[in-house]
């Protein structure tokens, strides 16, 4: 059995219609545990990864291990370690919470008397006990993805699938959701996340893979993915703009500065960042320079996706 | 597979009867046609050829039957369509529970849901004036055939409904209900068909159900047509069931 909650070695989706790839040639292995964060614009294949990973698209080429299970030769075993909640909360409106999490502990074999007490628990833990009773249909988006949550977790999965488990949600029913992966991954189970917002990738994954045209095109921690763009810089805006070339020449003692986009301003990389601001404001002080700001710009996922793909992922995401 | 069957089932019900848009069609319209065709074709009894009874409504009673079970059948086949739609049927497929349970729960639906309508329209039959020839029992055969001939109907709504995967599609099929309630002897006498209708009743399943339910009501324990009821009933179950069941691996030709 492989030491790994979820692995796949040339994964492949490729419809027979026209003969395009939805995901092509992807190597993963996501250990037990980790949040791991599939990151990529629309259409990129996120999704079709995510479906052949829970049986329900069977792969073109490449093999796929869940929890343990070959997805294709063992997809009962994968069903029953996995929770899912795909992109739509497909949720009956018209049955309650807490019915629907009856409904999902029949079909994951939880004893009777378990049903009632898990059913609770899981909508406390997702801020539903109120709701509970209530048709689905008057819940709000971020009510019903919490619900889809909840109906994920019923059996106690190992590995839990979310397909971009916050489109749409307001910034509390995000942050909802944030907590609840984390305390998840805090419990020991693997989380794989789909994504298009930069800032979840950032705060939720301890890995990311980046995903464009159905490849991988990169896959590290945030920190490392980003430090594969570069170091981060100083931004520092002068009141003066005549004093911009001595700016240029103490400001080499602490980085690397070069021009900024107007006169008035420069761009010093730095190792660190915050760590040298502090010799920074010392010598432009010495100096005799006045600045009016100064700002740590570090790099972002939009960076190493621009480095990767040669687009910017947050104009996708706003789009 | 019997829990989630079962689980499956109770959702079914709870939905349909969640849904008045979906319940009511099932008493409604059939009753305006049976009192539309008692009202105004009381007199074909006297027709030269019809089977001697107590009266025409005893006779069009498993008339308005047969269209409440067969739109219930269209019905759970748009319900199936809208689960796909939705997603739910992924939801499902992704349970680690037999695939089949997904059929046998609709199927378990038709079948409680069915006793329902056929208890409805026996007490509206009782309450205007009809009488089940064959009492206590009759009812219960005509009970129990009606819940097997919506199981039948409910297997075909889903084999339509796994294929079409739109619930719009199966909507569609809706005209053709009434095609095959005409081209059978569920209005009608068989000998009083013109040419084809008449030949194509014959061959036309729905009038040996309708004939199965009609004669413990309108004729008593003839049970040459009772036992020809449930035996094309049971017919068509296995077949439409196969072609559920076919309709359902097609389905999921593209997952594991």
């Amino acid at each position: 059995m492989p030491p790994h909650a979820i692995v796949t070695t040339g994964l492949e989706k490729r419809y027979p219609r026209g003969g395009t790839y939805a995901v092509r040639g992807v190597d993963l292995a996501v250990d037990p545990g980790e949040v791991y964060g599939f990151l990529g614009p629309n259409g990129a294949g996120k999704s079709t990864m995510v479906r052949l990973l829970v049986t329900l698209l069977r792969p073109s080429a490449g093999t796929a291990f869940v929890a343990g299970h070959d997805v294709v030769k063992n997809p009962a075993a994968v069903r029953a370690n996995i929770g899912v909640a795909l992109q739509d909360a497909a949720i009956d409106p018209l049955m309650t919470g807490r019915e629907l999490l009856r409904l999902q502990s029949v079909l994951h074999g939880i004893p009777r008397k378990a049903v009632a007490p898990r059913s609770d628990l899981l909508l406390e833990r997702v801020g539903l006990t109120e709701a509970g009773d209530k048709r689905v249909g008057e819940y709000s988006g971020g009510m019903r993805r919490r619900l889809d949550l909840a109906m994920a977790l019923i059996h106690e999965p190992s590995v839990l699938f979310l397909d971009e488990p916050t489109t749409g949600l307001d910034p509390s029913s995000r942050l909802l959701l944030w907590s609840e992966v984390r305390r998840l991954r805090d419990q020991g189970t693997t989380v794989f996340l789909t994504t298009q917002y930069l800032e979840e990738a950032d705060q939720l994954a301890d890995r990311v893979g980046i995903i464009a045209g159905g490849e991988l095109v990169a896959e590290d921690t945030p920190a490392a993915l980003k430090a594969q763009v570069g170091r981060p810089h100083v931004h520092i805006g002068l009141c003066d703009p005549a004093d911009l070339p001595m700016a240029l020449e103490v400001s080499a003692s602490v980085g690397s500065p070069r021009p900024g986009v107007t006169p008035s301003c420069l761009d010093v990389s730095v190792d660190h960042g915050s760590r040298e601001l502090a010799a920074l404001v010392r010598v432009l002080d010495d100096a005799g320079i006045v600045v009016e700001s100064m700002a740590v710009v570090s790099p972002t996922l939009d960076d190493v996706f621009l480095q990767k793909t040669g687009e910017h992922l947050a104009e996708e995401a706003a789009a | 597979m019997i829990a989630p069957s079962l689980a499956l089932g109770q959702r079914a019900l709870r939905l349909t009867f969640r849904r008045p848009q979906f319940l009511i069609p099932l008493f409604l319209m059939p009753s305006i046609f049976l009192a539309v065709n008692t009202g105004g074709l009381a007199s074909t009894t006297r027709l030269p050829g019809f089977p001697e009874t107590s009266g025409f409504l005893d006779f069009q009673l498993p008339a308005a039957m047969v269209q409440s079970l067969m739109l219930s059948g269209l019905q759970a086949g748009i319900a199936v369509a809208l689960e796909i739609e939705s997603g739910f049927f992924d939801r499902l497929i992704t349970a680690p529970v037999a695939r089949l349970s997904i059929v046998a729960g609709r199927l378990i639906a038709a079948a409680v849901l069915a006793v329902v309508q056929v208890a409805f329209f026996l007490v509206v039959g009782l309450v205007f004036g009809a009488q089940v020839a064959a009492g206590v029992g009759g009812a219960v055969l005509v009970l129990v055939l009606g819940s097997l001939a919506a199981v039948a109907f409910a297997a075909i709504g889903m084999a339509i409904a796994f294929r079409a995967r739109q619930a719009s599609v199966v909507q569609g099929m809706f005209p053709f209900v009434f095609a095959i309630l005409y081209l059978s002897s569920a209005f009608f006498p068989r000998e009083l068909l013109g040419s084809p209708a008449d030949s194509i009743s014959a061959w036309n399943p729905l009038s040996y159900m309708a004939d199965g339910l009609r004669t413990p009501i309108a004729f008593g324990l003839e049970w040459t047509p009772i036992l020809e009821g449930f035996a094309v009933t049971g017919a068509v179950i296995v077949v439409a069931s196969l072609l559920a069941v076919a309709g359902l691996r097609w389905r999921l030709s593209d997952a594991v």
